[in-house]
């Protein structure tokens, strides 16, 4: 982790309420897709912890939904705008564990760190079977990012509107050859996918309300198997044994 | 060259500044940041005698100026503590620490202290008496006087450390409280804990933390956390440790005119992990704004 100034580059919509803002900065902590940055926005007294969709040597990428009044002033902050920022925090994604057969899920907004996971893997020269869901093609985004990757894409939609009908379990269901799965979403998802009997291991990122993000105020710590572990420190993402509904 | 050193109740601090219970852990992750041997002392994680696990999700909420929290106390016990967490303060600072305990009964108070009393490294013990007796039906030992005054007892004769109260505002009248402690023998008393409060979700229409109530710290409370130390600091004459809301060092000083020794910092450190780094950095340029030498010459001074 880092303390760092990012100045805010860009802000588009892609969806809805789904906003992709970019911001320009010192990236040096960021190690691990799957990691977030903890914005202090003007007139807010505890940061915003989001999730890294993606980040270059100068810039990061973030994805993010309008979920309160923090969130909406993020994604409509003008360029040129400086947020006081605490970077790389949390363990992120380690896909040289995911073995020959994984599956990225993202479902949602969850998708954003999914993106920067997917990237570094075809880097590394896999070609990442990714499956994501949403509600209705009206709330769609980043396919196009997705298949410019060179990803194999998946799509389901809850109304049928674009890709399979159904949710993303169905699609996970769909290729039962695939045992690992690195996943970001909604808890409902993540639950209904833990339960999936082809998986035998896998990472499941969580999201908890936190209080500092780093640690030390243990505001977001939930059960595991191996105790109880910090959202913000120990994670975000966790392990398929360790997980405990 | 201002002389920034405070003496609580014996104990020699470098300068004034403590991060407050439950904002710091033991430590562990302000070190991976910072050489936290600049601070004066620290307070750990509040710790009870059995582990507890605290309370169900979300325990986190924000309000302008500031946060609540319901952890729930949340610690590994006192014997893990001791086991595995101070043998580790020792390579991560020098100086004294403050551990701050809880308790459900008079006998875990003691016998908390009792543990505690060989622990080297222990400057001043913190005992926070806002937890619920669970042999008065629930009543927290510190909104009244008579349990404060048992409290303190109990924990003098279970320890020969500086023993400090940390006391809590959700009372008619803290002075009253913080006397009590002063006749039953305390070293010192520590104030605010935080407030209690409560946020509703609109989307739900439920209490947005899962305990309902949380306890409210930040900015916002500071002007109630310095009208508190001003009426202890008027009805005792042991050191008080002034906190709430503190979260620059003009804020320190503020805190000490209205009658503290030294200060605490809880959710700025939250906020900004430097925010203690920062403060003492700054306290030098406040004082002599102030004109003080000696930053111990504020203590009180808003009462002459």
């Amino acid at each position: 982790m880092n303390k760092v100034t990012y100045t805010i580059r860009s802000s588009r919509q892609l969806a809805g309420d789904i906003f992709e803002v970019i911001l320009e900065g010192d990236t040096s902590a960021i190690t691990m897709p799957g990691q977030f940055v903890n914005l202090d926005l003007p007139g807010f007294f505890l940061r915003r912890p989001i999730s890294i969709c993606d980040w270059d040597e100068s810039t990061v990428k973030l994805l993010v939904k309008i979920a309160g009044k923090g969130t909406d002033m993020l994604v409509h902050l003008k360029s040129g705008v400086e947020l006081d920022t605490l970077s790389g925090l949390g363990n992120g994604f380690d896909f040289t564990l995911a073995g020959e057969h994984p599956i990225l899920v993202g479902g949602g907004i969850g998708i954003a760190p999914i993106y920067g996971l997917a990237r570094r893997m075809k880097a590394a020269g896999i070609t990442p079977l990714v499956a994501l869901g949403f509600r209705s093609a009206k709330d769609a985004f980043y396919l196009e990012e997705f298949k410019a990757l060179g990803c194999e894409l998946l799509v389901a939609t809850e109304d049928g509107s674009m890709g399979m009908k159904g949710f993303v379990t169905d699609l996970v269901k769909s290729r039962p050859e695939r045992d690992y799965i690195l996943t970001c979403g909604p808890l409902p998802m993540l639950k209904a996918l833990h339960a999936l009997p082809q998986l035998t291991d896998g990472q499941f990122s969580f999201e908890a309300r936190m209080g500092c993000g780093f640690g030390a105020c243990v505001g977001c710590t939930i059960p595991t198997k191996d105790g109880y572990k910090r959202v913000c420190k120990d994670g975000p993402i966790l392990y398929k044994e360790e997980i405990v509904w | 060259m201002v002389n920034l050193s405070v003496n609580l109740a014996g104990v020699e601090l470098k300068n004034p500044i403590i991060p407050a219970s439950g904002t710091f852990g033991f430590g562990r992750e302000y070190a991976e940041l910072y050489d936290i041997n600049i601070l004066g002392s620290f307070s750990w994680k509040g710790t009870t005698a059995d582990m507890r696990l605290g309370n169900p999700q979300p325990r986190i909420a924000e309000m302008a100026g500031g946060m609540l929290n319901a952890v729930g106390l949340q610690n590994p016990g006192i014997d893990a503590v001791i086991r595995d967490e101070v043998p580790n303060i020792a390579k991560i600072f020098s100086g004294p620490v403050i551990a701050n305990i809880g308790g459900f009964s008079l006998e875990e108070y003691a016998e908390n202290c009792r543990k505690l009393n060989d622990v080297e490294q222990v400057g001043i013990i913190e005992v926070n008496i806002s937890c619920p007796n669970v042999h008065a039906g629930g009543k927290n030992f510190g909104s009244d006087p008579a349990l404060a005054a048992q409290v303190t007892e109990a924990v003098k004769k279970a320890t020969n450390k500086p023993v400090f109260m940390k006391l809590t505002p959700n009372v008619t009248d803290i002075a009253a409280i913080a006397k009590a402690c002063e006749d039953a023998g305390a070293d010192g008393v520590c104030l605010i804990n935080t407030l209690l409060g409560m946020r509703i979700n609109l989307n739900t229409k439920k209490p947005l933390i899962a305990n309902r109530t949380g306890g409210v710290s930040g900015p916002a409370v500071f002007p109630v956390a310095v009208r508190m130390v001003w009426d202890v600091y008027e009805a005792v004459k042991i050191p008080i440790i002034g906190c709430g809301g503190v979260s620059s060092a003009e804020d320190v000083a503020e805190m000490m005119l209205a009658g503290a020794t030294a200060v605490e910092v809880g959710a700025a450190n939250l906020k900004d992990p430097y925010a203690c780094k920062t403060i003492i950095e700054n306290l030098p340029a406040v004082c002599e704004r102030l004109g003080v030498a000696n930053i111990s010459e504020l203590t009180g001074g808003a009462h002459k």
